[in-house]
């Protein structure tokens, strides 16, 4: 079966003295309904590997090799009008701040409604019916009413939730979503996986999911990707990740995470000479 | 054993808003916390965004003024405490912060940085800061020969090195830590995890941790209090209270934390806000296990 994306030798540079190698020779594949966790320590290149995929690396980021084949399309050969169609209707995404993400002049049903015309789906009336929906699908209480609030006047937890309203709304068949839960509180937290694992059934969706947690990787992930310093160094199903790491930064990471003996020192990772 | 440090129905109330035609609103940020921690232990304060537990941090060193209770510092309130007084107290009662980015003046270079503490207290003469900065940097694990380097050209675990050497330029007995590690990656929370367990056993420290880690929480603290809009709901050992909560909303908190292990059953607590009755008083479970139920 042809995989829904498979990332082929990307390589993404940033352009400094010397330049910077944040994505290197990185290789995965997501299968149709796969829920995939990329997770890595910041500086990993998770997040690039991310804007790379919907190509919206920032200057002076460029990618410089390899192939984003997209539902059999390389999107690195594709130019940008088709680019714009792809980042919506075909992959849509969530970002970890929301508020970042908000235009805070913009009410939450215009973002919506902005997205379902973009893509000509729909406009005026029926773009904010289909946005009240969208708003009542991602269990925001009196969708009715929330439509109009501007994104300062929701809770984190909220502004996570119309970020995923708006990531649906063209639905997509893959959703990036990047440290999604990161700036959330924990309860919070829990509702939102809740939801994006609801979501995921709901709308038959593919999943990937960059995070620095192994928590929410054991709890949402079917295979896992291990990043760092731009490369990806354990690649295997979620299950042998947790219970048979083979690479020495996996099993250091697995270490670090408070969880054995209280009090006891933690392993960590081993220094780099070591692997 | 006598406490350490005793905090007793400690209240702040912060007024909002107001203005020529609306009257102002009082947040309750912490409402009538009362807690003791001992000599040597590790107190963990834990709760969501504002559930108090870092404004309640802030009060027991007077960094922000409480609007009544007491907090014992070897059995004086050191809310009585005259400002000199209070200055010279804080010798004995230091914190360190959570984002090491932001708590380290840009411009003043790391040796400075530590030094500070010992100049306003008057200790040493120039040559002897200079040999007691170095021993700092040493015993937190960083290279003296790094001292005259500006916060920028460290990474975030370096930076929060920074921080403690500085809490405990005046040998303090008492370190409030508010999320120390909660901005580092999970490689170096494990690194400086170890380095606060070593000092602690080193220099006989007692801790007072605020936290929203429950994990980490487990791992370092000996009794926890758990907060909820500016209450504690619940405290006790840290194993007694992870083994058998009794407050709904410990149940729900200590439910939503995912498991390192993709085969552990999710057994999702929801908060039923009807089931907490905000005014019931802590009361005794079983031996130094209290929670606010009916």
């Amino acid at each position: 079966m042809t995989p829904l994306l498979a990332v082929r030798n990307l390589r993404t540079v940033f352009d400094a003295t010397p330049p910077v190698v944040a994505v290197n020779d990185v290789s995965f594949e997501i299968h149709k309904g796969e829920t995939l966790g990329v997770v890595g320590e910041s500086g990993s290149g998770k997040s690039v590997t991310a804007f790379s995929i919907i190509r919206l690396v920032q200057e002076p980021g460029r990618i410089e090799s390899g192939q984003i084949l997209f539902q059999g399309k390389d999107l690195l050969s594709v130019p940008e009008d088709h680019m714009r169609q792809v980042r919506g209707a075909g992959i849509g995404f969530v970002f970890q701040e929301p508020m970042a993400a908000l235009n805070p002049v913009m009410r939450v049903g215009a973002h919506i409604a902005e997205a379902l015309s973009v893509h000509g789906i729909a406009s005026g009336k029926a773009a904010r019916e289909r946005a009240i929906e969208l708003l009542g699908a991602v269990r925001i209480v009196d969708a009715q009413r929330r439509v109009d609030d501007y994104p300062h006047q929701l809770s984190g937890g909220m502004r996570q939730r119309v970020m995923l309203a708006i990531a649906l709304a063209c639905k997509p068949p893959l959703v990036i979503a990047d440290e999604p839960t990161t700036a959330l509180d924990v309860t919070v937290q829990a509702q939102m996986l809740e939801l994006l694992r609801d979501m995921k059934r709901q709308f038959d969706l593919s999943l990937l999911l960059i995070t620095h947690d192994f928590g929410v990787i054991a709890e949402m992930a079917d295979r896992v990707v291990v990043m760092h310093r731009g490369k990806i160094v354990e690649q295997a199903p979620v299950r042998d990740i947790f219970r048979n790491p083979q690479h020495p930064y996996t099993k250091g990471l697995l270490a670090s995470i408070p969880g054995g003996e209280p009090g006891t020192r933690l392993k960590g990772v081993p220094s780099e000479v070591d692997w | 054993m006598t406490p350490l440090v005793e905090v007793r129905n400690l209240v702040k109330h912060f007024e909002r808003g107001g203005g020529l035609f609306r009257g102002k609103t009082v947040v309750r940020a912490v409402d009538n916390v009362s807690f003791s921690v001992n000599q040597g232990e590790t107190y963990a304060l834990v709760g969501e965004s504002g559930s108090g537990k870092s404004t309640t941090g802030r009060c027991m060193l007077r960094l922000i003024e409480p609007s009544s209770g007491e907090v014992l510092f070897r059995g004086e309130n050191v809310l009585g405490f005259s400002s000199t007084r209070m200055r010279a107290a804080r010798r004995d009662m230091q914190m360190v912060f959570q984002d090491p980015y932001s708590s380290l003046n840009p411009r003043m270079r790391a040796f400075t940085i530590v030094e500070e503490p010992l100049i306003i207290h008057g200790i040493g003469t120039t040559a002897e800061r200079r040999d007691r900065v170095a021993g700092l940097f040493k015993l937190v694990g960083l290279d003296p020969a790094h001292l005259d380097r500006y916060p920028h050209a460290f990474s975030g675990g370096q930076r929060q090195r920074i921080g403690l050497a500085r809490a405990l330029a005046l040998n303090p007995s008492f370190i409030i830590a508010d999320e120390p590690v909660s901005a580092l990656d999970v490689s170096i929370q494990a690194q400086v995890i170890n380095l606060l367990m070593d000092l602690q056993q080193q220099l006989q420290l007692t801790y007072l941790f605020i936290a929203h880690d429950l994990r980490l929480v487990r791992h370092i603290a000996g009794r926890v209090a758990v907060m909820y809009l500016g209450r504690i709901v619940e405290m006790g050992r840290t194993a007694d209270i992870f083994a058998n909560a009794q407050h709904p909303y410990t149940q729900a908190l200590l439910s939503a934390v995912p498991a390192i292990d993709p085969d552990a059953p999710r057994a999702r607590i929801a908060l039923d806000a009807s089931r907490v009755n905000r005014d019931a008083p802590l009361r005794q479970i079983a031996e130094g296990h209290f929670a606010a139920v009916d």
